[in-house]
């Protein structure tokens, strides 16, 4: 467990003064990208793959943290570690937690696009 | 600056290219390692961004292929990294990644970090082409040298540096280390070597060698003595070279007929005369170096050394004595001198040398500023008919001349006419290519006529056990007193069918000397028998001429000299 926030609220309003109109391109390129990174951890996880898992849940860590979600970052390194000790027994339940944080973070991200 | 940005995240990515571009960069975007290579190969950026993990080819890989492509350009390359342990990220600079920089972005330092490399960059690219701007000019440098060489060589040609009786050392480029090496037979036998070593280097020092070297060749193919090519060399390096510049030389004028060398050094290490028997004489510097000291000051008195055929004269810049070996420690001239003592009988000096050289120094290469050169005496051998480059036409130049040239009182110890008379006579067409013969007929005849004429030398000394030393110094202090003599040439030239006839007739105004002995009876048999030089001389020239007369007491000497064309000579023998 970690008890990092959803969203880096100073993070992203820095981001969206450095992106300006592009602010919101950015929210749903983070957005599809992390779908697409989800999908790979369970298609690793189906085919217990642990390089794989710990490899996509690496590349998720980082955008999580770039774009100013801490807590999903934070659960995502669980996960890489995981895959790293190739242990994925406890996998599928912080896949379980991630796909929730992302809903999570999802639905705070759009609003805050909408906020501005 | 074109900055290449290699990152498989697309949120990521977004959010890299505006940060980069808000900082006036062109921004390359690649997907994954692979595409990251191919990309920087086309595009070549200036500053490569690529993460660590990406599909297809990771960045470590991306990392030592864009390195192996960027060869000498230093292309700066910052790994991105979420990763967090130390281990994972000095393994990136290990694979040749200059810095790293940590997920999530910071804009301030990701500035910084692209300024100090784009600093590191432009300084790294100015060293670059100040690099290949010196290895341009020194390339250039180079070829000017060899260039310059070539015109050099055009002067100062090998003269008879390669004949059998000279070994010699000297770099190829060695002029422009200021070493300069001469040898000229002289035309009526003999040799004449110079061995020079300039202050500095470079252009200065065989700028100044190339009028040394014009004088050298040019005086000594016109008959001139060591003595005058020395004051000669000492006027205009005196009046060319400025303060501070000057030249140490060693001359030396190999005389085989008579067996005796005169010597001159200037500022050069010791030369060495050695002479059979393991006996060695120092021919050490004596004088100042030439260009230092005004012509009127100018001392070019030459020591005179008895030799004998076999032995050997060894003379050297001071790039050998003084060449380091690896600690630093030169040989000395005591280090050459024990090479010379340690000599066994039939031993070559000069071999002996080098191969201690290059003991020394642990190099089989010698070092540029570093000349040798060993002139061994050799027997005489009758004077050469010199080989005539330009083919004379009959048709140019006089032929049919008579004049008197007197030389009188002091003139007869300061000048020699030699040079000025062979001068006259070169000017005949065709009797250019006799000039060894004409110049042999005039020595002969004007130091019979000055040391056993007007001096009253017997050549009876010259027979004795270093007797020819004594002669000379006695001829020196005779030609102190010159005071009512002269010595007249009459010259003549008439051209012949094929070919022409010279009459010299030598008067001086001594006693005399029983020339009657030598002229009536004695020639064929003086020749065999006692081999002594006055009697010889005059056997050269009644060998050489169709005529010889000796009139009144023995101080007028007259001979006739013909001569043909070197084809009409072969049709006349057939």
């Amino acid at each position: 467990m970690n008890d990092k926030p959803h969203l880096d609220v100073e993070a992203l309003a820095e981001l969206q003064d450095v992106m300006e109109d592009e602010f919101d391109v950015l929210i749903q390129t983070y957005l599809a990208d992390s779908r697409s990174r989800i999908d790979g951890l369970k298609e690793a996880l189906a085919t217990a793959d642990p390089e794989h898992f710990a490899k996509t849940a690496h590349s998720f860590k980082g955008s999580c943290i770039n774009i100013g979600a801490p807590r999903l970052g934070g659960l995502c390194f669980e996960a890489e570690q995981l895959g790293k000790d190739a242990t994925l027994e406890q996998a599928p339940a912080v896949l379980e937690r991630i796909e929730a944080e992302f809903s999570e973070v999802a639905q705070r991200l759009q609003n805050f696009g909408q906020e501005v | 600056m074109k900055v290449l940005l290699a990152e498989d995240s697309a949120s990521d990515r977004l959010i890299l290219a505006r940060l980069v571009s808000r900082l006036g960069h062109t921004v390359i975007e690649a997907e994954d390692g692979t595409e990251a290579v191919e990309l920087f190969r086309e595009t070549q950026p200036d500053l490569v961004l690529l993460d660590a993990l990406m599909p297809r080819m990771d960045g470590m890989e991306a990392a030592r292929q864009i390195k192996a492509l960027a060869g000498e350009r230093l292309v700066p390359l910052i790994f991105l990294t979420s990763l967090s342990g130390a281990g994972d990220l000095a393994r990136c600079l290990e694979a040749g990644g200059d810095d790293f920089l940590v997920k999530p972005y910071n804009r301030v330092i990701l500035e910084a970090k692209i300024n100090a490399f784009n600093r590191m960059r432009a300084l790294h690219q100015a060293l670059s082409h100040q690099r290949d701007h010196i290895r341009r000019q020194n390339q250039q440098m180079l070829d000017e040298q060899r260039t310059a060489r070539r015109v050099f060589d055009n002067i100062a040609h090998t003269g008879c540096l390669d004949a059998p009786n000279i070994r010699h050392h000297a770099s190829p480029l060695s002029v422009f280390n200021g070493d300069v090496l001469f040898a000229a037979q002289r035309p009526g036998g003999g040799t004449l070597v110079f061995l020079g070593d300039f202050t500095g280097h470079g252009l200065p020092a065989a700028i100044g060698a190339m009028p040394v070297a014009e004088i050298f060749y040019g005086m000594a193919a016109k008959g001139f003595g060591a003595p005058d090519v020395l004051r000669e060399i000492n006027r205009k390096l005196r009046r060319i070279l400025p303060i501070g510049m000057f030249c140490c030389g060693l001359m030396i004028e190999a005389d085989f007929k008579h067996n005796s060398l005169r010597v001159w050094n200037g500022g050069l290490p010791d030369g060495w005369l050695l002479r059979a028997g393991g006996y060695r004489v120092a021919i050490p510097s004596r004088h100042l170096p030439l260009g230092v000291q005004e012509p009127d000051q100018f001392s070019a008195s030459m020591t005179v050394l008895d030799a004998a055929p076999g032995d050997w004269l060894v003379m050297m810049t001071d790039g050998l004595p003084e060449a380091p070996n690896s600690a630093g420690e030169s040989l000395g001239e005591e280090g050459v001198l024990s090479v010379l003592a340690g000599l066994k009988a039939g031993q070559e000096p000069f071999e002996a040398l080098l191969a201690r050289m290059q003991q020394h120094t642990g190099k089989p290469e010698l070092a540029d500023d570093l000349t040798l050169c060993c002139l061994q005496m050799v027997r005489a051998e009758a004077p050469e008919v010199m080989p005539d480059k330009i083919p004379e036409s009959a048709l140019t130049g006089p032929a049919d001349w008579h004049c008197v040239y007197e030389l009188r009182e002091q003139t007869l110890a300061d000048f020699n006419p030699l040079p000025l008379m062979l001068h006259i006579c070169m000017e005949v067409p065709g009797l250019r290519s006799r000039s060894g013969e004409v110049y042999t007929l005039l020595s002969e005849l004007y130091n019979n006529a000055l040391e056993h004429g007007v001096l009253a030398l017997s050549s009876e000394w010259k027979t004795s056990p270093g007797g020819f030393s004594r002669y000379y110094q006695e001829r020196t202090r005779r030609l102190g007193n010159t005071d009512g003599h002269f010595i007249r040439f009459s010259l003549g030239h008439q051209p012949r069918e094929g070919g022409g006839t010279l009459t010299v007739v030598c008067e001086d105004s001594g006693d005399g000397f029983d020339f009657t002995e030598y002229s009536d009876t004695v020639a064929h048999q003086q020749a065999a028998s006692t081999g002594r030089y006055a009697g010889r001389g005059l056997e050269i020239l009644r060998r050489m001429t169709r005529n010889l007369k000796v009139h009144g007491r023995g101080n007028r000497v007259e001979i006739v000299y013909d001569w043909w064309f070197p084809d009409a000579a072969i049709t006349s023998g057939a």
